[in-house]
């Protein structure tokens, strides 16, 4: 079994480390020490500003950085990240497309026992509309790590989601990993479907390809880490060899990576989709495995889909 | 200030609200009143106190300037094709489907424009965000910004006058066009964000106040701005929302319609009768 680390301490521990390497700021709004900026802080204290409790002026702040050509990250949870200051971050750095990096952390469901208020399954969807937004959603903490590089060299607005909670480091096991930036991981081609899944659902797609292989169920494994600009190619490919699709994320069903592979399968290689996420709900307070298992976030319910995907088509 | 140059930014002033007028008539919408409100300030800060180039629009070390009002583009427009930033017959495109001079600042596309501004209280933020990357990486360049009244009703005015202070932004001065007037009324009545030099003096900012048409005034309050060590800066700037044109003036109604032919004629007249009374 790989190891366990939440996406956010990789991102933290990234920001700490490539700051010997490149000259960034980091912006924060009160939250360091969650969204493990703290690491970047403690060893870099003239280039981290705390913001305070006011996420709206720090995007907005971001963005005048970014105008006089530094690189910036600004970290927030994702529902204030994207919630919150969702306009801010769609006038003052989207829409004159600036060199903003946004660091959203406790994105999803297993944030746990802090409750609906503070588990955004929405972000994806909202950062999704703004024009020009690449958005990342590593799978783990190895993906997290090259996820920060790639946006430190990618000039234009970056949206990172990351976890609260551990998740197995799959890409530390894998000999050749390499990040490329808008491109999908096929770990596995399928005849039957494909099972496409982004973020903390990426290991639960493996271990759902082993539960179906079990009943003699041939499942493809597509990793999607950039939602936006989306890698049409790679699912056109896996819509063509398996016929079916399922795809998995800790999100609303709605306006994410379910929607977004909908939309760009109906309009190239049209197959039976089914999505699995949140299924247009609120969170609620719970221990991380229990919300998983209340909202559909398993192994087996990706399987059970897949089955799903496979009887829908004609 | 000597007498002379006094005459020759108001004549300069004066080709501005010509501008903004032409800008507005042709685009038969726009934000006249604000504009007209800030053309004094906006003068000032374009031919006499920031250091920037037309030439190189781009300057690294150039003074950074955020609208932070940003429906008052005409305004921001029309000095910029008086400094020779952009051509003077642009500004007759303005708003128009095929412009780059959009309906609030795009500073993709515009040369001179530092910051894309139009949704209110964003635009001091990121003008702290100038100001701040000014002090992190030890330039020297100045950042200035010229927020509305009405727009000091947006919580993240008062963010952003938090940060600024928190960080001892002393390199950035903001200009409060106090011209007493919003889309729905008086600011006081509205929603009353009065009083903003006790309330700027809270936040831990520099206070000065002045008539926003008075040059030596104007003069006098940037260069006090400028020697203030250790905090931020704000002018409160009392104003005549529509300056200049007759009827605009002190005129909720103008904050946000163009002129249409009889009345574009008045006010060319108007500002005609100003230039000849300058000399």
């Amino acid at each position: 079994m790989a190891d366990k680390k939440a996406t956010r301490e990789s991102y933290g521990a990234a920001l700490a480390a490539l700051g010997e390497k490149y000259d960034f700021l980091v912006l924060d709004a009160d939250l360091a020490a969650a969204t493990k900026t703290g690491m970047f802080k403690k060893k870099f204290p003239e280039r981290f500003f705390d913001c305070g409790i006011a996420e709206g002026n720090m995007m907005s702040v971001a963005a005048g950085i970014a105008t006089t050509g530094k690189v910036v990250f600004a970290s927030s949870f994702a529902m204030f990240a994207a919630g919150r200051a969702f306009e801010q971050v769609r006038n003052s750095i989207g829409y004159p497309h600036l060199n903003v990096k946004i660091g959203a952390t406790h994105a999803g469901i297993t944030v746990g026992e802090d409750g609906a208020t503070h588990q955004c399954n929405e972000d994806i969807a909202l950062m999704r509309t703004i024009p020009g937004m690449t958005i990342i959603n590593p799978a783990d903490a190895t993906e997290a790590y090259a996820a920060v590089e790639a946006a430190i060299n990618f000039v234009g607005p970056v949206y990172m989601r990351f976890g609260r909670f551990a998740v197995p480091d799959i890409s530390a096991e894998m000999p050749d990993y390499k990040f490329e930036l808008g491109r999908g991981v096929q770990y596995f081609e399928g005849k039957d479907v494909t099972i496409v899944a982004t973020g903390y659902m990426v290991h639960l797609a493996l271990e759902a390809r082993e539960m179906l292989k079990a009943e003699g169920i041939d499942a493809g494994v597509i990793n999607i880490h950039t939602i936006k600009p989306l890698d049409t190619e790679i699912l056109v490919k896996a819509a063509k060899t398996s016929g079916a699709i399922v795809t998995a994320e800790e999100h609303n069903v709605i306006g994410g990576l379910g929607a977004a592979v909908c939309e760009a399968l109906a309009e190239s290689c049209p197959v039976p989709v089914v999505r699995v996420g949140v299924e247009d709900q609120y969170g609620r307070s719970g221990k991380v495995p229990e919300l998983l298992e209340i909202y559909g976030l398993t192994a087996k319910n990706i399987a059970e889909k897949a089955k799903r995907a496979i009887a829908l088509k004609k | 200030m000597d007498k002379s140059k006094v005459t020759e930014l108001r004549r300069i002033a004066n080709n501005v609200r010509r501008g903004i007028i032409e800008g507005v008539y042709n685009a038969a919408c726009g934000h006249p009143g604000g504009s007209l409100s800030i053309a004094d300030i906006i003068t000032y800060l374009y031919f006499e106190e920031m250091n920037v180039d037309p030439k190189n629009p781009k300057m690294d070390s150039r003074d950074r300037f955020v609208l932070s009002k940003g429906h008052t583009a005409p305004a921001l427009y029309a000095v910029l094709a008086e400094r020779g930033f952009i051509p003077k017959e642009d500004i007759k495109t303005l708003r128009k489907t095929d412009s780059y001079l959009q309906g609030h600042p795009d500073m993709k596309g515009t040369p001179g424009v530092d910051m894309s501004t139009g949704s209110l209280g964003l635009g001091i933020s990121a003008a702290c965000g100038m100001a701040l990357s000014a002090k992190a990486f030890g330039n020297a360049y100045r950042v200035y910004t010229i927020l509305g009244d009405g727009e000091s009703e947006e919580g993240q005015v008062w963010e952003a006058a938090m940060f600024a202070a928190h960080y001892k932004l002393d390199n950035l001065c903001a200009v409060l066009d106090w011209n007493g007037l919003q889309i729905d009324g008086p600011v006081t009545e509205v929603m009353n964000p009065t009083p903003h030099d006790e309330k700027f003096r809270a936040f831990g900012w520099h206070v000065i106040s002045i008539d926003a048409h008075d040059f030596e005034a104007i003069e006098a309050a940037f260069a006090e701005a400028k020697s203030v060590k250790g905090k931020p800066t704000v002018i409160i700037a009392k104003s005549v929302k529509g300056k200049g044109v007759s009827y605009m003036e002190n005129s909720c109604e103008w904050h946000g319609q163009a002129p249409k032919e009889d009345l574009y004629k008045v006010a060319v007249a108007d500002l005609d009768k100003i230039e000849e009374s300058i000399g």
